[in-house]
């Protein structure tokens, strides 16, 4: 579904991204673990076309989409759940949603994919009156994930879903995660909390300072001394 | 509930309001005109700054771009018409066909100035705008050499009113007994000019156009992530903005017959800017209210402060104007201190006060 190759991409005249090759198959779930500033969330960002790369290609379906601008890769159903979650602090998690489903003009499908997000997240449902800026920081990123799921995606790239949150809530939305590939949808999931993703994704590429260091299914990177020793916090 | 609301599950008393204001707008110019035809002018100009509230209202309050330049696309709507209409180039074309060009012109300015700014936000764009007013006004100063265009400093004159064949909207008529004056043709024009700018509003704020500026005045990034084109949308802000304040200047050309560069200094984007800001940024009911109030406190003041001094001290001890500005920071001061969103704030001003 989606073929990276050759990805490299500058940030502020650094070279964030050095040349990295990946790939996510269709169905499968993806993580890019590594260190802060290990080029994660840069790598995202050239996904989603956020930042244009210096060189490389991007394939989505087979298609090169190095040149597509943002609101258009949404439309091929690519969606972000960005870093810090960005939702709009304002508006309602109603309007949230809806803001989500902006590419969409199929108004009671709209209805339907929201009444499946507060199915996903009742919290949500709870909540829907309540402006952004007054959730917590654990249903505020279940309203970004929500949002994103609004635009039927086929891609969902999540940057940190797990930062700044309470254990527990951690553990809800990464079930959620779970259930959203269960439904279909290809995910590739960028965490510093390198355990988790391991457990819960298939397949798992480290990266560190710009480059892809390692690749492998996810147990065996679990079970990997040097990613237990630099990314599980062990001595091996 | 909000005030619209409430109205819409009521038609009946929607309606009856509706023909009430009705009346009361199309008697008011006869009022006024009692107490002197300077009232009905006064009204006319608070009108052409409502509309030019409502322009800029598009790009600040709906988009979040701060804009210090906006009197420049009054100032261009006002010289296409003063150019294509007086004797400078002794051209005289009827105004339907110089208000679109006007709207063009000012439209094409504005991507002029959206397009090298769009990555700009905030205090860097407020500069850059502020710079781009400047140099629009500094051009219609200088713009009489080599070949005499604006005819400089001096400005243009005798620019030609609205006229349709023989009806001109500068001459005294008598109809049914009662006089319409030039400035009475006027005003109406305006306030039916007002009405379809004010729909035209409304429904661009409910449209899908409207949720998309709200998006990026939340959160450019995020907005890009839903899949808007923020270039095309924050664009089209700049140019509908631009266009209203293209036709409102047009009208304002016609109205004076007389235009100079001193009409479009900074001062004037300022005091634009403050009416959307004290209205209440974002909702179309506050900003017409911030326009109204700003156009007619200050000529109020200046008919009452003069002879009020002279009757209480029996001579002038402050000038009018000195204490027009003071009450007016008074004023904006004592608004930022209380109603930081504005007199009449949008729905979402109102939740962000509500959250803190």
């Amino acid at each position: 579904m989606l073929e990276v190759s050759g990805l490299r991409v500058s940030y502020g005249g650094i070279n964030a991204v050095k040349g990295i090759d990946f790939a996510v198959r269709a169905g499968e779930m993806v993580t890019l673990i590594g260190a802060n500033g290990a080029g994660k969330t840069t790598t995202l960002k050239a996904l989603t076309g956020l930042l244009r790369p210096v060189a490389g290609a991007v394939r989505y379906n087979g298609e090169d989409i190095v040149a597509v601008p943002v609101y258009q890769r949404v439309k091929m159903g690519i969606a972000l759940v960005p870093e810090g979650r960005g939702i709009f602090p304002r508006l309602t998690v109603e309007e949230n949603l809806d803001m989500g489903g902006y590419v969409r003009n199929d108004v009671a499908a709209i209805r339907a994919d929201r009444d499946h997000v507060y199915a996903l997240f009742p919290r949500l449902a709870e909540r829907r009156r309540q402006t952004g800026g007054t959730l917590s920081g654990g249903e505020q990123q279940m309203l970004a994930i929500g949002r994103a799921m609004m635009s039927r995606p086929r891609l969902l790239l999540l940057d940190e879903p797990s930062m700044g949150l309470a254990p527990l809530m951690v553990q809800k939305i990464f079930a959620t995660i779970r259930a959203i590939a269960a439904e279909g949808v290809t995910i590739m999931l960028v965490e510093q909390n390198a355990r988790l993703a391991l457990e819960v994704c298939q397949r798992g590429y480290v990266m560190e300072s710009g480059e892809i260091t390692l690749h492998d299914n996810a147990q065996a990177l679990l079970a990997n001394p040097q990613v237990r020793r630099a990314y599980l916090g062990e001595d091996a | 509930m909000t005030f619209t609301d409430k109205l819409k599950t009521n038609p009946a008393a929607l309606w009856s309001g509706v023909v009430l204001i009705a009346c009361a707008l199309i008697a008011l110019p006869f009022a006024l005109a009692m107490a002197g035809t300077t009232w009905v002018r006064v009204t006319n100009l608070a009108i052409l700054f409502t509309l030019l509230a409502l322009g800029l209202n598009i790009v600040v309050g709906f988009a979040g771009l701060l804009d210090l330049g906006y009197i420049a696309f009054y100032g261009v709507g006002a010289y296409v018409y003063a150019l294509l209409a007086s004797p400078q180039f002794n051209l005289h074309l009827p105004f339907w066909v110089i208000l679109p060009i006007g709207a063009l012109a000012a439209c094409v300015f504005g991507v002029l100035l959206g397009a090298p700014t769009l990555k700009l936000r905030g205090d860097y764009l407020a500069i850059v705008t502020l710079g781009f007013g400047e140099i629009v006004r500094i051009f219609f100063n200088n713009l009489s050499q080599p070949v005499n265009i604006t005819n400089g400093p001096q400005g243009i004159s005798r620019i030609d009113p609205f006229t349709i064949g023989s009806f001109s909207f500068s001459q005294n008529e008598v109809l049914l007994g009662l006089n319409f004056s030039g400035p009475i043709k006027y005003y109406y024009l305006l306030l039916l000019v007002l009405i379809a700018v004010i729909v035209i509003n409304l429904r661009l704020e409910d449209s899908r156009i409207g949720r998309a500026w709200q998006a990026i005045r939340e959160d450019e990034v995020a907005a890009q992530a839903m899949g808007i084109n923020t270039t095309r949308i924050k664009l089209l802000a700049f140019a509908m903005g631009a266009s209203f304040g293209g036709v409102a200047g047009g009208m304002f050309a016609a109205m004076q017959g007389f235009i100079s560069p001193e009409s479009f200094v900074l001062v004037e984007s300022v005091m634009v800017l403050s009416m959307v800001v004290l209205g209440g940024m974002g909702n179309i009911w506050g900003v017409i209210v911030g326009a109204l109030l700003l156009s007619f406190v200050p000529e109020l003041l200046r008919h009452t402060v003069d002879p009020l001094q002279r009757s209480l001290f029996g001579r002038l001890i402050v000038e009018p104007e000195v204490v027009r500005m003071l009450l007016f920071g008074l004023a904006l001061m004592l608004m930022m201190l209380f109603r930081p969103a504005g007199l009449w704030p949008s729905k979402v001003r109102q939740r962000e006060l509500a959250d803190e």
